[in-house]
C-alpha cells in the first residue's frame, strides 16, 4: 500500500454508478501513470464519467474520439510526440464493445505498426453505456437485453488475439486487485512499443448483483477460474498469484454463477458447457507455464 | 484586443471538483465508521471507486454515493450502513 502514491487524479467525483469497477481501475491507472498522461477514449462508459462540458472530473488531458478509431487516434498522438520529442504516456482506456468487436482492427493495426502505447480494455462483458447489449465479450449463458434467454455462443477469447501479434507486453488483471493493476501498468509503461491489458470489470446493473459485491464478484471470478490473471512478454507467459492458486484448487463455479442475476434460472447443459471451456482454458495456460519451466531449467544445465 | 480576436476557441473542459454534480444524495444507505473498532488497514480507501474516504478513514458524504464496497470488504466490520433518513 505504501509504494502506490496518494494523489488523485480523478476529481471528486466521477458519475459512475454506485459500486463501479471502472473507475477504481481508472483510478489506480491514473495512479501508476502520473500527470504526463494523454487519455483516449472512445464510446463507452468513461465518455460519460467525464461529466458536462465546460468541467470534467479527468485530472488528464483527455481525447474523447469515435467508436472504432481509437488505436488508430493513438498512433497519430504517439507520432506527434516522436515529432516533438515528448515522453507523453499514451494511454487508450476503452470497454470491452469498443476492443473485441468495434475497435479492434484498429487496435491490430496499431500493434502491428508497433505504436508506443499503452491499450487498456476493461471488460464488463457487455455495451454497458447502451444498456447492456450483448457483445462478443459476452460469457456463454448471459442474459442482456439482446439475449434474454441467455447468450449462445462463447466469449471470444481477445488474449489470444493480441498475444499472436507477439508485442512486447500484455497482461491481464481484474479490478479486485488494484494492486496487481498498478504494477502490471507501471511495468507496461516502462516498457517501449504497443502495450495490452485487459482488465474484467464486474458491473453492478448489468451483471445484476447489489453494488457492495464488486470486489467479491471479481475475486470470485479470479477463484473459480472463470478469468485467468497473467502477463506475457515478449511471448514467454508468467502467470500472476491468484490464478497460479486457482489451478491448483479452484472454488466451484456455481459460487460465481449464482451470485448473478444474469445467469439466472441457466440450464445444467450450458453450466456444464462454461465449466468444460474454463477447464481448458486454465489447462492450456498450465501446460504452457509448464513447458517454459522445463525450457528454463534445461537452458540452466 | 487583437489578442483575443485571434485566440482559437476549443471545446475543452476544465477539471473540477462536483463536475457530476454533488453525487452524495443519490445515496440510500449512508457509510458510519465505527473508529474504535477500527484497526486502520486501508483497504476501504484502497476498494472505494471513488476515492472518497482519506488517510484518517473519513468518509467525504457530499461525494460518497453509498454504494457499501467499504462495509462489505472491511475484514473488521467496523463500517456499518446506515438508511438514510434514520437518525445515527
Amino acid at each position: 500500500m505504501s509504494s502506490i502514491p496518494t494523489t488523485e487524479y480523478l476529481k471528486k467525483c466521477t458519475s459512475a454508478c454506485p459500486g463501479c469497477s471502472s473507475s477504481l481501475i481508472l483510478r489506480y491507472v491514473l495512479k501508476a501513470a502520473g500527470p504526463n498522461t494523454v487519455l483516449v477514449v472512445p464510446a463507452c462508459c468513461t465518455s460519460i464519467l467525464q461529466g458536462a462540458y465546460p468541467n470534467t472530473s479527468f485530472g488528464v488531458p483527455v481525447y474523447n474520439v469515435a467508436f472504432g478509431s481509437s488505436a488508430a487516434v493513438a498512433s497519430g498522438i504517439a507520432a506527434a510526440c516522436e515529432f516533438l520529442g515528448k515522453d507523453t504516456n499514451i494511454i487508450v482506456y476503452a470497454g470491452d464493445g469498443g476492443t473485441v468487436d468495434i475497435g479492434i482492427q484498429a487496435l491490430s493495426g496499431a500493434l502491428e505498426r508497433e505504436t508506443n502505447f499503452l491499450y487498456i480494455c476493461y471488460d464488463n462483458e457487455a455495451y454497458g453505456n447502451t444498456g447492456m447489449q450483448r457483445s462478443g465479450s459476452t460469457p456463454l449463458g448471459a442474459k442482456t437485453t439482446t439475449t434474454p434467454t441467455g447468450k449462445t455462443h462463447l466469449k471470444k477469447d481477445l488474449d489470444r488475439i493480441i498475444s499472436a501479434h507477439n508485442i512486447p507486453y500484455m497482461a491481464t488483471s481484474c479490478a479486485s486487485y488494484p494492486k496487481d493493476i498498478y504494477a502490471k501498468v507501471t511495468k507496461a509503461l516502462s516498457i517501449k512499443g504497443p502495450k495490452f491489458m485487459h482488465i474484467l470489470a464486474p458491473c453492478p446493473p448489468g451483471w445484476r448483483y447489489s453494488s457492495e459485491k464488486t470486489i467479491e464478484l471479481g475475486k470470485l471470478a479470479v477463484k473459480t477460474g472463470v478469468w485467468a490473471m497473467y502477463e506475457r512478454e515478449y511471448g514467454k507467459l508468467k502467470l500472476s498469484s491468484p490464478t497460479i492458486a486457482a489451478i491448483r484448487k479452484r472454488t466451484p463455479i456455481e459460487d460465481y454463477i449464482n451470485a448473478q442475476e444474469r445467469y439466472k434460472n441457466l440450464e445444467p447443459a450450458v453450466l456444464t458447457r462454461i465449466q468444460q471451456s474454463v477447464e481448458y482454458n486454465l489447462l492450456l495456460l498450465e501446460r504452457e507455464s509448464r513447458e517454459e519451466e522445463n525450457n528454463e531449467a534445461e537452458e540452466r544445465t | 484586443m487583437s489578442n483575443q480576436m485571434n485566440r482559437v476557441r476549443l471545446a475543452m473542459s476544465t477539471p473540477r471538483d462536483g463536475a457530476c454534480g454533488k453525487t452524495g444524495n443519490w445515496r440510500t444507505f449512508r457509510p458510519v465508521v465505527d473508529k474504535e473498532t477500527c484497526n486502520a488497514c486501508g483497504i476501504c480507501a484502497m476498494y472505494c471507486p471513488d476515492g472518497v474516504i482519506d488517510e484518517e478513514y473519513n468518509i467525504d458524504l457530499i461525494y460518497c454515493k453509498g454504494c457499501g464496497i467499504c462495509a462489505n470488504e472491511c475484514p473488521k466490520q467496523a463500517i456499518i450502513m446506515n438508511r438514510e433518513a434514520s437518525d445515527e
